[in-house]
Order: C-alpha cells, then structure tokens, then sequence
C-alpha cells in the first residue's frame, strides 16, 4: 500500500496557488444538489460547514453538546498566529512556514504547512470582518504578542479568550447558513459509525443524546472536525465530552491512523492536587511573555517549601534556578512546549518540585509587576516612584494582560498569584496526530475528509502555541472549500444517497449491537473507573518519557483492561433515554484501542522528535535526539482488526526547501 | 466534608419532577462543584441507582454549558463564577446545598437538571452576526481603525458564554442581558454597524417569540453572570431598539 500525498508540482510557494487554479468545480447548480456532512463544530467544523453551505452544498453540521457554540475550541487562551508583519518585526509567511516545520521537529509536510501559513492572514481579515473583537492598540490597530519558540510578535489575541472569540465568529457563520436553512444543525448527536457503500464515504449513524434514537443521515462526503484525542489519558485540558470516537470509528472503516503517539503535553497547567480531579486547566503559554519559571537551586530550600516551611518569595533571587533561562539563553522562557515540559519533568524528578506532590514549578511574574510598573510610572511622570507605587502600577498592567487567567488560577488553587508565584505542571493538551489526510484533506478512504486537530497534518511531532486555531480555521473557512470540489465534482450524477441501502443497515446493526453488549455486562465498575486506569497507563508509560520495555508493558496491561471492561463495565439507567453513562462508555470503549496503537506508534519510532521522547535516544545533555535518515516519515497505521494487527505504512516526508537541522533553542 | 444534597430529579420533560435527599461524605474542599458531583453519581452507580444528569462539558468556565441552580443562586453563591469553576472550599462541612436546574418557560427541563437552551441559539440564528461571506476576500484587518475604547467594550459584552443565568436569575425569565450582549458587541463595531438595525429588530423579536420574559430593571441577571456582563448593554439594546423602530422602513 503506498500513500498518495497528492501534493501539487511546482515550487513551494506556488503550489497552493497552482492547484487552487486547477482544481475540479462544481457548479453552482450541481452544488445544490449535493449534501455534506460535518462532525464537529469547532473552528474547523463551524468554519467548515458555515463555508461549503455559502458555496451552496447542503450542509447538516452534528454535534454532541447542547450548541455548536459550546466546541473546545471556545477554551483557546492565548492567540493566533497569522504572518501578518503588522509589528515589521521581520515576520513573513516563509518565516511562519519555517517556524512551524522546525518548532514540529521537522516531521510535518513541507506544503501543506506553507500553505498554512499563506492562508494564516486571510483568517485574520475574515474574523475582523465578522465582528471579532481583538485587542486593538491607541492607534486602533490590532495588537500582537509573542509566542514560544518564535522571534517576532505575530501572535493575535482577545485577552485570555481568543479561541471564545474566534469561535463564535465562526458560530455565528454557522448560525447565518442556518438561519437560510443551508446547514441544518443537530445538537446533542453523536456520531457512532461512517458508512460506506461501494468503498466510498456515503454517511454517518448517529444517535441522538437525548432521546437515544439511532439514526441514519446520507450524504455525498462526510467531514470529520471531531477534535483530538487527548482525553485518552483520562486527565487533560480536554472538555470532559472530547473524545476520539469519530476518528476511531473513520480509522476501522480504512482511514489511516497517523503518528498517534505525538502527543502535546502542555508545560503550564495548573498542577493535579488529588483523586478527586476530573479535568486539568491550561494556564496561557501567553503567560511565558512575561512570567519567569524557577524552582530553588538548593534542594533543600525545595524541601523546606514542600514542608511549608519556606515560602517562594522568601527566597532571594540566588537561590533561585531559572532553568529555562539557564539551558536555553536565546529562548528562555519561550522555548517550544516540548521542551518547556521536558525541563520542568527533568527538574521535578531530581527532586526540586515545589508542590506537595513533588510536582510543580513556578511561574513567577514579580519581575513583570516590577518592569510594567516602573514604565508606567515614567509614563505618569511620577518621579521616585515607591517599590509600592511601582507595584501598585504593574499590578494593574499584568492584570489587564491576563486578569481572567490569574482570577481562574485564584479559584482553583486558592492562592493570588499578584502575590506568590502560580505553581504550575505539565500536561496533556493536544495530539497533533490523527487521521491520514493528503493535500486535500482527504483521508484514505474515499470521500471522507478530516480537518483540524482531527487530522494529522501541519503540526510534525509538536505544535507551536497558536497555531491549532489558526490550523482549524485554515481548514475550514480556506482549504476545504476548494479541495472537496475536486472530490465532488464525479459526485455530480449520483443524486441523493439512498438510507435504506444494505450498507446502512448494516452498519446501524453494528452500533445497536455494540450498545446492547454495554449495556447488558456483568456490571461491576464504573466507565470512570476503567477511564482513569486507562489514564494512569498512558500517563506513566505512554508520557512524557517513554521506553521500549514500559511501552511493551502498556500494551498488553491495556488489552487486559480492555478485556475486564467488555465484561464488568457497569452502564446504569436505559438506551432509548438521556444517558451521559453511555455516551462516554461508548467513547471510553474507542479510547481503550486507540491507547494501544498510540503505544505501538510510540514503540516503533525509535527516535525523540517533539513531544515523543524515547529515553533511549536522548543527547548526554539530555536534549531529544531525532533520527532522520531512519525515521522522516510520517507512521499512518492501517486497521486490521486489533490494534496489535495495525499495519504501517510509511509516508516519506521529503524536505526541498529547509535544511533538516538539530532543533537547538540555546 | 460532609453534605446534605437535595437535588431535583425529573425523568423528561412531561414527568412530574421532585428534589430527592442524598448524602456525601468525605469530599474534598479542593473540589469543583461538579467534582462533587461526579463523586455522588460514582457512588449512585455503584449502588445500582440512576446517576444525577447534568449539563458540563470544559470546566475551564468558558463553555457555557453547566447551569446549576446552587441554593437558588444561578451557579451558586460565588460571583463572577460559573458552576464548573465553584469550589467546595465555599461550602463548610454538615451544610444543605439545593441543586435545582434553570427554570424558565423558554428552557424546558429535558432530563434531572439539563434544560434546552435552543432558544439561544434561534435568537443567534434571528441575526446575531454580520452578513459577510466566509471568502476571506474582504478589507485588510487594519484597513478600518477601532478606537481600542469600542474594541474593548466589544470585547466585554462578547465574552457572555450562553449559559443563560440570566434568565433563570430574573422574576420574569427575561433574556435580555443575553440579547444585548451580543446587539452591543456588533452594534459597537464598524463592522456590525451597517445591519444594525434589523439585527436588533429580529433578534428582540425572536427573543419575544421564544417566550421570553421583558426586562423590569431588576439587575439580577448583571449580578448572576458568570461574566460580569453588563447591564449597560440592556440601556444599550434599548436605544438601538427605540432607533431602529422609529427609523425602519420596513
């Protein structure tokens, strides 16, 4: 089996522009008589259907929450990237294209994040034209800051809220083509089986979550916008409903699982405090603009604060190891999030955790308080300012950056972090794996295409901050559009796709069966109880760090607890009713094979690139050691049954325009 | 700690509901609201009973979707705080706490304490965007300055989340802080100005339609929300409507 990637001929920064000029359409007419289907309404999905309905496709648009407006996109904190070069601070779409590939450890496709990042300033005109309240300057232009592992402000941003903001812009696309009854919208549906007929994608199963009717929904293509696959750990800043069934379910139908196991582990999160915890929260990368990290330099002053015998700010600025600082001079604090994380793991376990666990690291903003106040209070002409006054003024500044940030962080922790520096730890955030798709965003099953963090496609083996919303809306409102075309152009003739077809039946059969044997097992544990166990697996063995020998363990401890739960999972109440229960059996069901074929990923390359580190191929300095002459390619894994049996097949990534270099941010 | 839940359970929308007891014990002060929840629905579980439905789904208080009536308070006793980001640590041990759903004509009680907010979303659908198409082919983001003033008080109305305390904070489940939110956010920008005023015609106009109650100046909703909206958007929505009303020449 070979993977076309159908990347077009020609030089790089041609080809977006080449292909968009060659590509098949479909005429209007035509277009009216064709139906879409988009699972998802995120910034990929909203963008998405909200488009191809503009175009004139019949759109329906699934979601499993109660509005589409309720996507995980909504919680994005810090940005998004766009080449915009509105700060002249040297920025222009080739450096974002060289960014994103070195920043993904040069593991993603040369085109298709060139073409990201052409497409990048487009989203920030349409969003402004949507009535996208960005922070704006005096001037009343747009405002920028920095992200990690960049040199140039290209970052733009609505406070802590930029993906709520971006969101519903697209949100309110969508509810546009809504209102003309272009998109016909169901919410609180989920999406359980693809069905194909004749080797293409010709609609979904869904089940409604509220009445628990299984449905079956036609169409000429389907799009899948489902989201990542985080929640596989159990604790992640996913939503709590995020999961990877979709993705799951498109993979057993023939779509090819890409590099599953390069997972993002975000290093600034709010640190797990007990048992109790459902969810972990992000605290912004924005946040590494201006706050410093640190753990003592002595370990027994890290005793001594752990014991709460000492606090942070008693301890004077020597004693302090601002390690990012220290290892990565030219970076500092904004070195990417692999490696902010790795630094913070690497500490931690030498024992110089801050928190009660042992797992934490500060995040300090007194030296920020100090230089914003100090620069109001030239701005004010106030001469000799008081250290208080200076505070006072700073205080302010860093509020108006990132007060919602630092009043969650309040509610949470209990703690003011205007006072005391916020304690902070890895955690799991983003898989920038996820379906094959080639230039078109086509999965390898005909017809049915993945956008956003559903697919695998811009990110390699680490995602740069700020650019999952970007890539999400990239997908949705600038690249789907043309490329589905291409597609639908030989769906012309087809009319309407007939739901009574043996294949739908089928696969209807399929998902009434798998919920009868949910809800009719022994009954013993709870679907938590078998998701966290899931979790702690993949957290310790499938983490941070792994290892041959712990990655071999995962596998054969999850397809054990995959078995236990088949048989004593405990499902309450009825399927024809609103049950949350079953909703997340279902997806913790999918979880518990995906978890296997990520540790296989993760076991076959034998290499550190991003956020896959093998600790077995590490530099003496402890840095990631990639293996390009034997590893640059993509691992798109095709389904044969078990995952055990998964197949891989490679996709050679091949670099004609950036130099393939040891990723150094010192 | 220790508490004392009275909780209301309703089968669907045409049964008759009731609040039923429950204890807990030994929850953390460290946990959310719906931590402790999560706690008493493992617990119902393993005792075979039926587990308490509830709406929730990013618990970062920004999705919107949790809507928990918390001692007849919208998302209980803390302000500017949604029900997912509500910490035991306010509650203190052996404490009664009445968890009941949104209660309006217009949010109708699917299942325990989830309603349909579907009627948000038509009041959205009746306008609450600008008509312009998703091309990207449109003016440079620069290319119309917004003094940062405008910017910033767009800003603050967009940020409301949908979650409809308002409407379950107000005597006459009005949802007109939830309407003007957005009125405010678009008629405030260049953007929005040009179709601002059917915006507001059709938007106050599906918001009637939904059943709705009208605005009689209590400002609970203001105090209820989770996002400090505020009610200057109300006063804001007035006048564009008074405008639009006058002017149209439809």
């Amino acid at each position: 089996m070979i993977l076309d990637s159908k990347i077009p001929e020609g030089p790089l920064e041609k080809k977006w522009q080449n292909h968009k000029a060659n590509i098949r359409l479909v005429n209007p007419a035509n277009k009216r008589n064709i139906d879409v289907i988009v699972v998802g309404t995120g910034l990929a999905g909203s963008s998405a259907a909200a488009s191809l309905a503009e175009m004139g496709y019949n759109v329906k648009a699934f979601c499993f929450q109660d509005s589409p407006r309720r996507a995980h996109s909504i919680a994005a904190q810090g940005g998004i990237n766009a080449a915009k070069n509105y700060q002249n601070d040297g920025d222009s779409v080739y450096r974002l294209f060289y960014d994103t590939i070195k920043g993904g450890d040069y593991r993603s496709r040369e085109a298709n994040v060139y073409r990201l990042a052409e497409v990048s300033a487009n989203i920030i005109d349409q969003a402004v034209a949507q009535g996208v309240p960005f922070a704006r300057d005096y001037g009343g232009n747009l405002d920028n800051r920095s992200f990690g592992g960049v040199q140039v402000s290209r970052t733009f941003y609505a406070k802590g809220q930029t993906g709520q903001q971006l969101l519903l812009g697209a949100y309110s696309a969508l509810s546009r083509q809504i209102s003309k009854g272009k998109v016909k919208m169901y919410n609180r549906h989920e999406m359980l089986e693809i069905v194909m007929v004749d080797g293409k994608a010709r609609g979904i199963i869904a089940r409604n979550l509220v009445t628990g009717e299984i449905q079956r929904h036609g169409a000429h293509a389907v799009v899948l916008a489902s989201g990542g696959y985080g929640n596989v750990f159990f604790l992640s800043t996913n939503a709590m409903g995020s999961n990877g069934s979709a993705a799951w379910k498109a993979h057993r139908k023939g779509a090819h699982f890409a590099n599953p196991c390069f997972t993002q582990i975000h290093p600034t999160c709010i640190p797990v405090s007990g048992e109790h915890q459902s969810k972990l929260t992000l605290m912004s990368e924005s946040l590494r603009n201006d706050g410093r990290i640190w753990v003592p330099k002595d370990i027994k002053d890290a005793e001594a604060i752990r014991a709460g015998k000492l606090k942070p700010t008693d301890l004077p600025e020597e004693k302090r190891d601002y390690y990012l600082e220290r290892r990565y001079p030219s970076f500092g604090n904004l070195v990417p999030r692999d490696v902010a994380s790795r630094a913070a793991k690497e500490r931690c376990d030498e024992g110089y955790g801050v928190n009660a666990t042992g797992e934490a690291v500060y995040l300090d903003f007194a030296a920020a308080i100090e230089r914003y106040g100090k620069t109001e209070a030239n701005i004010k002409g106030i001469e000799n300012p008081s250290a208080e006054e200076i505070r006072k003024l700073g205080k302010a500044v860093v509020e108006a950056k990132y007060g919602n940030l630092f009043a969650m962080y309040e509610k949470i922790v209990d703690d003011n972090p205007y006072e005391t520096p916020m304690m902070i730890y890895p955690a799991v955030h983003y898989t920038m794996g996820g379906i094959w798709v080639d230039y078109n965003l086509m999965t390898s099953v005909p017809g049915l295409f993945a956008l956003g963090e559903a697919n695998f496609s811009d990110h390699g083996a680490n995602r740069l901050g700020a650019s999952a919303l970007m890539q999400g809306l990239a997908d949705g409102y600038f690249v789907i559009p043309y490329t589905i075309g291409d597609y639908l152009a030989d769906e012309i003739r087809t009319g309407a796709i007939d739901t009574n077809h043996e294949a739908f039946a089928q696969a209807e059969a399929e998902v009434k069966g798998t919920i009868d044997k949910l809800m009719n097992t022994a009954g013993e544990h709870s679907v938590d109880y078998y998701h966290k166990k899931l979790g702690h697996i993949m957290w310790n063995k499938c983490g941070m760090a792994r290892n041959a020998e712990s990655l071999k363990e995962a596998i054969s401890e999850i397809q054990a607890l995959r078995a236990e739960f088949w048989q004593k999972v405990r499902v309450p109440g009825g399927a024809m009713e609103m049950n949350p229960e079953l909703d997340k059996a279902m997806r913790v069901a999918d979880f518990m094979e995906l978890g296997e074929l990520m540790c296989m990923d993760a076991l076959t390359r034998e290499e550190s690139c991003g956020g896959h580190f093998r600790e077995e191929f590490q530099t003496e300095e402890g840095e990631a050691l990639r293996r390009d002459d034997d590893f640059a390619f993509v691992s798109a894994w095709k389904y044969n049954g078990e995952p055990k049996d998964a197949e891989l097949v490679k996709e050679d990534l091949i670099f004609d325009n950036v130099e393939l270099k040891t990723r150094s941010y010192k | 700690m220790d508490l004392k839940l009275k909780i209301w359970r309703q089968a669907n929308q045409n049964s008759k509901g009731e609040l039923k007891d429950y204890a807990i014990k030994n929850v953390s002060a460290d946990s959310s609201f719906l931590e402790m929840m999560d706690q008493l629905n493992e617990e119902l579980i393993d005792k075979g009973d039926d587990p308490v439905v509830f709406d929730h789904d990013c618990r970062e208080g920004i999705c919107g979707m949790c809507s928990l009536h918390i001692n007849g308070e919208p998302h209980g006793p803390e302000n500017a705080t949604t029900t997912c980001q509500l910490h035991m640590r306010k509650f203190k041990d052996g404490d009664t706490i009445f968890i009941e759903p949104w209660r309006a004509r217009a949010f109708p009680v699917i299942k325990d304490l989830s309603v349909d907010r579907g009627a948000f979303d038509r009041i959205i659908e009746a306008g609450g965007y600008v008509n312009v198409n998703t091309s990207g082919n449109t003016l440079d983001a620069n290319a119309i300055p917004v003094p940062k003033a405008d910017a910033d008080e767009a800003f603050n109305a967009a940020t409301c989340i949908g979650c409809g305390a308002c409407v379950a904070a107000c005597p006459n489940a009005s949802a007109m802080l939830f309407v003007s939110a957005k009125v405010s956010q678009l008629a405030l920008l260049p953007q929005g100005k040009v179709e601002a005023k059917d915006r507001v015609l059709h938007m106050v106009n599906q918001m009637d339609l939904e059943g709705f109650g009208n605005c009689s100046n209590v400002g609970a909703c203001a105090e209820e929300c989770p996002k400090e909206i505020s009610l200057e958007n109300i006063a804001r929505m007035n006048r564009e409507y008074l405008g639009a009303s006058l002017t149209s020449t439809k």
